[in-house]
């Protein structure tokens, strides 16, 4: 079954969940940040009495809640597909996905039915101290309500803290604090969220900018760069700081993402980071789409080696090294893998067929070989590359992670910069003169939503052929349903999704333009 | 004598809700959603593929063993 898969199938399946991803992401970002910004200002508000902040506070929390009012909800389609596209997916995950899962939504129905509404209706009914309470309840509560959604897929990145069924055909989970502790999460959990406070600081400053070239609402404009600016430059700091931190990570847990990411093929010692590249069709291999060279790269010598291992002589593996194997690094090969995830299969369809001839000898005898530590680690491990046919399966698109990786760090390099010149230009009250770089904050806004959706592609496509790590490729997770359906729902999301983001943009457009002084619930 | 604790949430909501001005347009888009969302997509395209196939767990688990075996 799982060899005659129609993969129009799978391709559908995966585009319509990178598009829902995608769309629902447009609207998480700036939910998340955009809280933190406004528990600043109204906390400026309530420590100095100055009014001025809380009509500022007021105004950036009516664009806070069109963005949340549009973009609340728009998760659970994911969660829809999950049951109709991805049923063996989701029934193998078991309770792992959906523990985190849980929590989320009951946290995001506290956070929305009480601390929300007290912080869009609670204006003058309670004390300024239990309002600014609210309101970093809401900004804390967002983020809280990503984390878990992030742990489930940092598992999926990095599954850990489990243990596989073979009667129920599920993981079961043994340690949820390793799950949630794990790394992987951690690293994930921070650098994602640290991503949204980014774009909000992004989109704080640009539409403050906007003002300014408008020459209108000028303290607002100058005050609320100020907040953001500084919140920016923090949040850019912390989230080069988490990105690195990731790469120590990834080089473990998945090294071919990494290879992938750098355009690296064969491994080396010292191993140089690009700063630029860019990608040719390889003459070692002209007739392989996927094979490719540099025509031109910067890099910073051995930096790789130092990123990823701490010393600058370390040997970062290539992918052939990750294909072919590498026995003097002690690198197992793709095909030895594939062999090992064959026979796990193989004990597991022995176990099915003995069931079915009530053979209990031969299936407790088979069963047991799942709780043994010795078949776990060296077999079941690689109970993925069991379904895999070609090594080349294994290795993901090259071009389109290297040039999303890099354009992804070198965006997140240039918002740093970016937010230290708009700090600079503010405290020496030159900002309204510099209009090359008001319309150049504008501009920088989809820069931001470009950056967080180039991370979400090098995450994602990074670790294909996977679902699950070594354990599930992709098209082994997909349900046996008709693949016009999903083309008939993808185009349907397509165009709810794209009616939301429109009447987003015009909402909020609409609010920008009328300005701060009808302060709005 | 003060209100009912009850109450007066009540009326924190509905008074939040009565003064609304950019905001109803917002609950507008809101529910509109959630019904396309929870009763059209739901309902007509998506439905849970084992749970629709399956009555048992232990079918569903069959099911899944199977596909991943063959």
């Amino acid at each position: 079954m799982i060899d005659s898969i129609d993969l129009s199938l799978v391709n559908w399946s995966r585009g319509q969940f990178a598009l829902t991803a995608y769309y629902h992401w447009l609207f998480v970002p700036l939910t998340l940040g955009l809280s933190f910004i406004l528990a600043f200002m109204e906390t400026l508000y309530v420590r100095t009495g100055d009014e001025k902040w809380k009509s500022i506070t007021k105004f950036w929390m009516t664009l806070f809640g069109i963005n949340f009012a549009i973009g609340v909800a728009t998760g659970i389609i994911l969660e829809f597909e999950f049951g109709t596209n991805w049923s063996n997916y989701s029934w193998f995950v078991g309770d792992i996905f959906g523990a985190p899962l849980a929590i989320e939504g009951i946290m995001a129905f506290f956070l929305e039915s009480t601390f929300l509404a007290v912080m869009f209706f609670g204006w003058n009914k309670i004390s300024k101290k239990w309002h600014l309470a609210s309101t970093w309840l809401v900004a804390i509560g967002a983020s809280l309500s990503a984390v878990w959604i992030l742990v489930a897929n940092a598992w999926m990145q990095h599954p850990i803290g489990m243990h596989f069924n073979p009667e129920t055909a599920r993981n079961e989970m043994i340690n949820f604090w390793e799950i949630l502790f794990s790394p992987v999460a951690v690293t994930k959990v921070l650098h994602t969220t640290t991503s949204g406070f980014v774009l909000a600081a992004v989109f704080v400053v640009g539409i403050s900018s906007w003002y300014l070239l408008k020459k209108r609402e000028i303290l607002l404009a100058r005050r609320s760069i100020m907040v953001a600016a500084i919140f920016g430059i923090l949040s850019s700091i912390f989230l080069i700081w988490t990105g690195d931190e990731s790469t120590r990570q990834i080089v473990h847990v998945q090294p071919m993402k990494l290879a992938a990411i750098e355009g690296l093929y064969h491994g080396q010692e010292g191993t140089g980071l690009v700063v630029i590249g860019i990608l040719s069709q390889s003459e070692e291999d002209p007739e392989y789409e996927n094979k490719k060279d540099f025509s031109f790269r910067i890099e910073i010598p051995k930096f790789l080696s130092y990123m990823a291992f701490g010393r600058s002589d370390a040997f970062v593996p290539g992918i052939i090294d990750l294909i072919e194997g590498n026995e003097e690094r002690g690198i197992i090969s793709s095909a030895e893998k594939m062999e090992r995830g064959k026979y796990a299969r193989e004990v597991l369809r022995e176990m099915k067929d003995a069931k079915a001839a009530d053979d209990f000898v031969s299936y407790e005898a088979r069963k047991a070989k799942f709780i043994d530590p010795g078949f776990q680690e060296n077999y079941f491990r690689y109970f993925g590359y069991g379904f895999i046919d070609e090594p080349d399966q294994l290795i993901p698109n090259v071009p389109l992670l290297f040039y999303s990786f890099h354009l992804m760090v070198g965006l997140g390099f240039y918002f740093l910069v970016f937010f230290i010149l708009a700090i600079i230009m503010v405290y020496r009250d030159t900002l309204i003169r510099r209009r090359g770089f008001l319309r150049l904050a504008i501009w920088t806004i989809p820069l931001a939503y470009l950056a967080n959706l180039l991370g979400w592609t090098v995450a994602e496509v990074g670790r294909q052929p996977w679902v699950i790590q070594d354990l599930m490729p992709t098209f082994a997770a997909v349900s046996r349903i008709d693949a016009g359906m999903v083309q008939v729902t993808f185009w349907l999301f397509a165009a709810i999704f794209t009616t939301l983001a429109i009447a987003e943009v015009r909402i909020m457009i609409k609010q920008i333009k009328l300005g701060p002084k009808e302060g709005r619930e | 004598m003060s209100e009912n604790i009850f109450i007066r949430i009540f009326r924190f909501y509905y008074e939040g809700f009565k003064n609304m001005t950019v905001g109803k347009r917002l609950w507008l888009i809101i529910l509109i959603k959630l019904f396309v969302f929870f009763v059209i997509l739901r309902l007509f395209f998506f439905p849970d593929f084992l749970k629709t196939r399956f009555n048992t767990d232990e079918q569903r688990g069959d099911y899944v063993l199977e596909q991943l075996t063959q």
